[in-house]
């Protein structure tokens, strides 16, 4: 939804970022407002990937130029954890197993975190399967697969259900969720996309990376940016997923030769 | 508790050790070993005794014996259903024997073992028992304490032994366990110590067919500590299973020597050994595999994953595989690595912080090993204990 005067939740100016030395990220622009849905499109190495891994803080990528400013705040002053327990939330693509720590452990220290920040109380091991065992049911997801090590020996789909768990208990206040779509079949798909429906409202935002426009068939974006060579190319509303559909990408190397950068 | 069968085998251990001397470098199973440490066990007085006090209540239905390397002798102990003293001509006829079979003849902490030790456990057991905690531990100076257990025939127990140590001290550790046939031991070995005392911990099981043998080992804090779980399956057809975790901080030296033999056909291995090391500690991991031709159709896995905590800890990990006998199954592996960035940074990004996170790693990589000990272990907090020890 989209409303002029709602919050600004994220401003990204003129990001540039590299991975040893590699630069990926070149002038990249975005504004996010309270109550919005963006969808952010691109080809494999457009640096759709990239950007989320900088606003979460992966150690891999060093910021080259610009800002992020989260809520106002300078958002690489913060560590990685510092922004989660703010409100920022990323969904990975590769969700990690971790053998011998329990999901149910995980969650509940992750959400007690954030609780903390949110001057919420703590809550014990009984209070936490009361809370989590409400959650599960936004992702449709088995209570056994609480008492699993994290991730370990999940399929691809139950790996997605759980990082949607995950930001169910989190709530977040700006959610990035990179490739949420990929490798899920159809059904898992719809299920993903309910949990993120459902968790939408019009005080948070979300950020979906995505290579492909059938995610959006389930969740209607406010916005479509097309990213390439690092910056967004082009920024339109649902009906530029839907002509990415029919046309494919082919006019973003003509659009960049114009320009002088293929 | 029998001494008097312990003087001829004093004897025979002392004149050993004086033959052999001290090991040396040139020796390849002592290589890698800080000898100056050893040296200075070698040299230890005999422990005055204290026992400690602070044990944790052990486990509802868990009978414990607290052995401290004195005389006491254990009369007017009740003994539950199943379990019975070896009675001295029993004794005189398998004490030593299993070292034997299991090729630990000469070594020389069981040499050093027999020459100090005046206390002897032997123990028949019988059918299905109540679980067995063994708690070694004593005060300065050097502790010996020795252990046999036959179980006869479809024999069945949890055995838990802890060894406690603080201070300058050493503890010399032998067991010696028969399983006989369908007979099954799960079998864990908790020894934790304050960074200060030394530890070696000699086991010799043997193993008829058709018999399970599970050991968890969990070892940490000792300056210099050897480990060298043996085992020999006489006739092979017998399941063996070698859980280990050892975990070295500041300068500490610990060593896992593993021999597995196979004497007779479709054995089986299934060997998981994680050696945690930082600060500049070092950790050693040797294990053996022995499948002479007899042992046809064996299968066995072992496997060796190691954690470098620090720059200037130390890893090193041998695999040792003699496979004479062509239809067989056995793999093995090694890995050394670092905590994972990608698994501390997931972490990070739920709000966990970096030093929680990396703890929360540690632990999880620990309680592969420590979820497999037998349960009677829970009265230890085994966890906690070493997560404290890596802490120190």
């Amino acid at each position: 939804m989209i409303r002029p005067d709602a919050e600004l939740l994220l401003e990204i100016t003129d990001l540039h970022a590299a991975v040893e030395d590699k630069p990926i990220l070149k002038g990249v622009n975005l504004q996010v407002r309270a109550g919005e849905i963006h969808a952010v499109m691109g080809r494999n190495g457009s640096g759709k990937s990239t950007l989320s891994k900088v606003l979460a803080g992966h150690p891999a990528y060093r910021v080259t130029g610009g800002s992020v400013r989260y809520r106002s705040q300078d958002l690489f002053e913060l560590e990685p954890e510092e922004r989660a327990r703010l409100g920022v939330f990323l969904g990975f693509q590769y969700p990690v197993e971790i053998p011998g720590v329990s999901n149910l452990e995980f969650l509940r220290v992750a959400t007690n975190a954030r609780r903390e920040k949110q001057g919420a109380e703590e809550l014990d091991t009984f209070a936490f399967e009361d809370h989590v065992g409400e959650k599960l049911a936004v992702v449709q997801m088995d209570p056994a697969f609480l008492e699993r090590s994290v991730n370990e020996g999940f399929s691809g789909g139950e790996k997605k259900r759980n990082e949607i768990l995950q930001m169910a208990l989190l709530e977040p206040v700006v959610s990035i969720l990179d490739e949420t779509d990929s490798g899920l079949d159809i059904d898992a798909l719809r299920i993903v996309a309910g949990g993120v429906n459902q968790l939408a409202t019009t005080d948070n935002a979300t950020l979906l990376i995505t290579h492909y426009q059938r995610l959006l068939d389930e969740i209607t974006p406010d916005y479509v940016h097309v990213m390439a060579a690092g910056r967004i190319l082009r920024t339109g509303g649902r009906e530029l997923a839907l002509e990415l559909e029919q046309t494919g990408y082919d006019w973003v190397d003509k659009e960049l030769a114009a320009q002088g950068v293929a | 508790m029998v001494s008097s069968v312990l003087a001829p085998v004093q004897e025979r251990g002392r004149a050993a050790l004086e033959r052999l001397g001290l090991p040396t470098r040139r020796q390849e199973a002592w290589r890698l070993t800080d000898l100056k440490r050893l040296a200075a066990v070698a040299a230890l007085p005999p422990s005055s005794t204290s026992v400690r006090q602070d044990l944790p209540a052990p486990s509802e239905g868990v009978l414990r014996l607290v052995l401290d390397g004195s005389q006491p002798s254990l009369e007017g102990q009740v003994w539950p259903q199943g379990f019975s003293l070896l009675n001295h001509a029993d004794l005189e006829q398998v004490l030593g024997q299993i070292l034997d079979h299991c090729g630990c003849a000469e070594a020389w902490p069981v040499e050093f073992n027999h020459a100090s030790s005046h206390q002897l456990l032997a123990l028949r057991i019988r059918g299905k028992v109540p679980p067995l905690e063994l708690v070694l531990s004593g005060g300065d100076g050097l502790v010996a304490t020795r252990v046999i257990l036959i179980l006869d025939e479809k024999a069945d127990l949890d055995l838990l032994e802890v060894v406690l140590a603080e201070g300058v001290s050493a503890h010399s550790h032998v067991i010696e366990v028969h399983l006989g046939q369908e007979a099954e031991l799960r079998h864990g070995f908790l020894a934790t110590a304050d960074g200060q005392a030394s530890l070696l911990a000699h086991l010799a099981v043997e193993q008829a067919p058709r018999s399970r043998y599970a050991f968890t080992s969990v070892v940490t804090g000792w300056s210099l500590g050897r480990v060298e779980p043996r085992v020999v399956q006489l006739e092979g057809q017998a399941e063996t299973t070698l859980k280990g975790l050892a975990m070295t901080s500041a300068e500490q030296q610990l060593a896992t020597h593993t021999a597995v033999r196979f004497d007779g056909p479709e054995g089986e291995l299934d060997q998981l050994q994680k050696c945690l090391a930082s600060g500049q500690s070092h950790t050693i991991f040797n294990g053996a595999i022995d499948v002479p031709r007899v042992a046809q159709r064996t299968n066995a896995a072992q496997l060796s994953r190691n954690l470098l905590l620090s720059g200037q800890a130390r890893v090193d990990t041998k695999p040792e595989l003699e496979i004479v006998a062509d239809d067989v199954r056995c793999a093995h592996g090694a890995t050394v690595s670092q905590l994972q960035e990608d698994e501390l940074f997931y972490l990070q990004s739920r709000g966990i912080g970096a030093s929680d996170a990396a703890a929360l790693l540690l632990r999880g990589a620990c309680q592969e090993v420590i979820e497999q000990l037998p349960s009677l272990a829970k009265a230890w907090q085994p966890l906690n204990r070493v997560m404290e020890s890596l802490d120190r």
